[in-house]
């Protein structure tokens, strides 16, 4: 059963059932992880199998949850945390940044931080404030994180593993709208590096870049791009922090066109780092400017609202068309 | 004396103290300080040896110290206060950039970090010169960071003494993780987590709280309340004496005189037995004095009064000792003249390593971000080091 077709949260539970099974040091802590399973079932049958001792439920702090993660890790464990949806992180965004982040280097090297922070991340479920959102980039900004997020199965199983063997905390952002979408897993391929990108589909006249809950919508735009006769890229990013600019270059060379596409809002988002530096690398190839598309200065909108909110097909495909009119 | 008696009894008296409290208004009960008129009653707290150097009983708390023990201890502190002043001496002569002085906080400092195991755990805030001083941290070690050379830079396994933590109340978390590895590890040794009375305000040390209550973590919470937060005294943290606001999280809590080694050494080896049973977590406030500046930032002359620190300057920590060693003839003048040059040369060494400390090479700025590796930083250390060479290129024009 190496081959399996997996729904992306499924190989997410598979993916934390292998590290139980394969490292006694591997300890899965958040809100509702152990009878329920979380919220979204990630951790789903995970307690019954392993113990309480393995898979804890926590107080109701994430504080709390990453501060005593962390004390763990210096005891020598692998802690995965589960962030119950993107908006709570916050409470816990002070030990992140101030101590998570920063342990290895205020000790010179001697300490490792090996832990996991899963977030499920974005919109698009129809939820209400708080629960829909993708700080990926507050993350990104701060130096001594790891910031992945995988876009299909295959990677939710295989990005995770890598993330859980890293020695540096990783912040392991999951698309939650497409937890159901389901992909094959191959459990015994080798997988590629955990901070590279991916090409998801070739093209030759523009590239699109994006991750997470996006690659899908990407895809899709690309396709329809092809119907009208445009041959669209599309690079999976999957790695945030660090961000493999080498593939994005290759791309654009090629393409001589950029558009980056991800749910955050568009200032000061990750699309404004790979502007500049492709604009850096890529002067004398680009054709356009590289354009952005994302979601907009302001709250989260209610669900009602959030289809204009995010980015979507039309507004992808709008992008392409700015992009080729130059 | 079994845990569970001395439980009931604080119990006991704690029900009494409530009574007392009732009725204030005609009894004796001492009123706190004035500073904030507050009404509540002065809790007792556990003392063994006078202001006086009078060596008193407590119910619950005893100790009994060799003379050689006794004058360990007394050694402890003075080597702690003279390491202290000559920080604080560095920094006015421009050699630190910055320092945190314990000066009055000797006892509870060396009381509480002697009575640890080596193989307990301790995480401090960035005033706990004197638990480093016991742990066997060297103490020049302590000053890289006030130098600005590095954030802390040991290897906080060497000495189970982690790093110094800036961001108050942070570390009360970290123990509180740590002590439940310990718990998972089927290990009887215990966490001693420090921290102070502004601190206590912090949502991360009530979180702690929480969760070492929950899991039962072998972890003790040592809060050196010494009465200011920079300039907020107490009553701008809490209205309810400190200790008492373990009961609220349901693990006891106690007030011990935090200028007096011997009842800090006393009550914090009792918690860590304690921890070590598998019986949870207690809560030690030590009622102290910050004695100096928050740092030597700091300006106590803007917000309180010269009294309050003469009043304390009675209740020091080593003067009481003292005291005590002379009194019961424990210690001799020879014993301290070697002390004092004991002392000096500490001292001296200090000095001389501070001053020989390097500056990083300007390259150490990418060291040890990340553990694996990560793209964009090798890029920028290698774009800052083309940088660097242009310069030394530019030399030869």
């Amino acid at each position: 059963m190496a081959v399996q077709n997996l729904p992306l949260a499924k190989a997410l539970n598979e993916s934390l059932r292998k590290a139980l099974e394969t490292d006694p040091k591997v300890v899965i802590m958040g809100l509702d992880v152990g009878k329920l399973g979380g919220v979204f079932r990630i951790t789903d049958g995970l307690q019954k199998d392993f113990g309480e001792d393995r898979v804890v439920d926590t107080p109701l702090a994430e504080s709390g949850i990453v501060g005593t993660a962390i004390g763990l890790a210096l005891r020598g464990y692998r802690p995965i945390v589960e962030i119950q949806f993107d908006g709570f992180v916050f409470p816990a965004y002070d030990q992140i940044v101030t101590q998570l982040a920063k342990m290895r280097a205020r000790s010179l090297g001697t300490v490792k931080m090996p832990v996991v922070i899963r977030i499920p991340y974005g919109g698009g479920i129809g939820a209400v404030e708080h629960h829909s959102e993708s700080p990926e980039s507050l993350f990104a900004h701060v130096a001594g994180l790891k910031v992945v997020t995988p876009a299909n199965s295959s990677d939710a199983y295989w990005m995770l593993q890598q993330a859980i063997q890293s020695d540096d905390p990783v912040i392991f952002f999951e698309p939650k709208r497409r937890y159901w979408d389901k992909g094959e897993v191959d459990t015994e391929a080798f997988p590629g590096e955990l901070h590279k990108a991916r090409v998801a589909r070739e093209g030759t006249d523009l590239t699109l870049a994006a991750y997470g809950p996006m690659v899908k919508t990407c895809l899709e735009a690309a396709a329809v791009a092809a119907e009208e006769g445009k041959s669209v890229e599309v690079v999976d990013l999957r790695s945030i922090s660090p961000l493999d600019f080498d593939t994005i270059q290759a791309s654009v060379e090629k393409t001589r066109r950029l558009v980056v596409v991800h749910e955050a809002p568009v200032f000061f988002g990750s699309g404004a780092e790979i502007a500049a530096r492709i604009t850096e690398r890529c002067f004398y190839h680009l054709e356009a400017p590289v354009l952005r598309v994302g979601g907009y200065h302001a709250p989260y909108p209610p669900a009602r609202l959030e289809e204009e909110y995010l980015p979507g097909l039309d507004r992808v495909l709008d992008a392409v068309d700015r992009s080729l009119a130059y | 004396m079994t845990v569970e008696s001395t439980a009931a009894r604080k119990t006991t008296r704690r029900s009494s103290g409530t009574k007392r409290t009732a009725s204030a208004s005609t009894s004796t009960t001492k009123k706190t300080s004035t500073r904030a008129g507050a009404e509540a009653t002065e809790p007792e707290l556990v003392q063994l040896l006078t202001p006086e150097g009078e060596r008193v009983q407590h119910p619950d708390y005893d100790i009994d110290l060799s003379a050689e023990e006794l004058r360990g201890l007394y050694r402890d502190m003075v080597l702690t206060r003279r390491f202290d002043a000559e920080a604080t001496s560095l920094q006015r002569q421009g050699e630190l950039g910055l320092w945190a002085s314990l000066l009055g906080q000797e006892a509870a400092q060396i009381g509480s970090g002697r009575a640890l195991r080596d193989d307990d755990y301790v995480f401090p805030t960035y005033r706990e010169h004197g638990v480093a001083w016991v742990r066997g941290v060297d103490p020049t070690n302590l000053l890289g960071m006030f130098r600005g050379v590095n954030h802390g830079g040991w290897d906080p396994s060497s000495n189970n003494f982690h790093l110094y933590t800036i961001v108050l109340g942070s570390q009360t978390l970290h123990a509180t993780g740590y002590a439940m590895g310990i718990a998972k590890d089927g290990a009887d040794s215990a966490v001693l987590a420090y921290f102070g009375d502004g601190a206590s305000s912090q949502g991360d040390v009530n979180e702690s709280f929480v969760f070492s209550a929950v899991y039962n973590a072998p972890v003790v919470f040592f809060c050196q309340n010494n009465q200011w937060a920079i300039s907020e005294p107490i009553e701008k943290q809490t209205r309810v004496p400190l200790y008492q606001r373990a009961a609220g999280f349901g693990f006891p809590g106690v007030r011990v005189d935090g200028n007096d080694v011997l009842a800090c050494l006393a009550v914090t080896r009792s918690a860590l037995e304690r921890a070590r049973r598998g019986e949870g977590p207690t809560l030690i406030e030590a009622f102290t004095y910050r004695m100096a500046a928050h740092t030597t930032s700091d300006d106590p002359t803007r917000y309180r009064r010269d009294a309050e620190r003469a009043e304390w300057e009675a209740k020091d920590p080593i003067l009481r000792l003292k005291a005590y060693l002379e009194n019961e003839g424990h210690a001799d003048a020879a014993f301290f003249e070697a002390l004092e040059a004991e002392s000096e040369a500490l001292g001296k060494n200090v000095r001389e390593v501070v001053r020989a400390m390097p500056v990083p090479e300007h390259m150490a700025i990418f060291d040890h971000t990340y553990a694996d590796g990560h793209a964009l930083v090798d890029e920028e250390r290698a774009q800052f080091a083309a940088y660097q060479a242009s310069f030394a290129a530019g030399e030869g024009e």
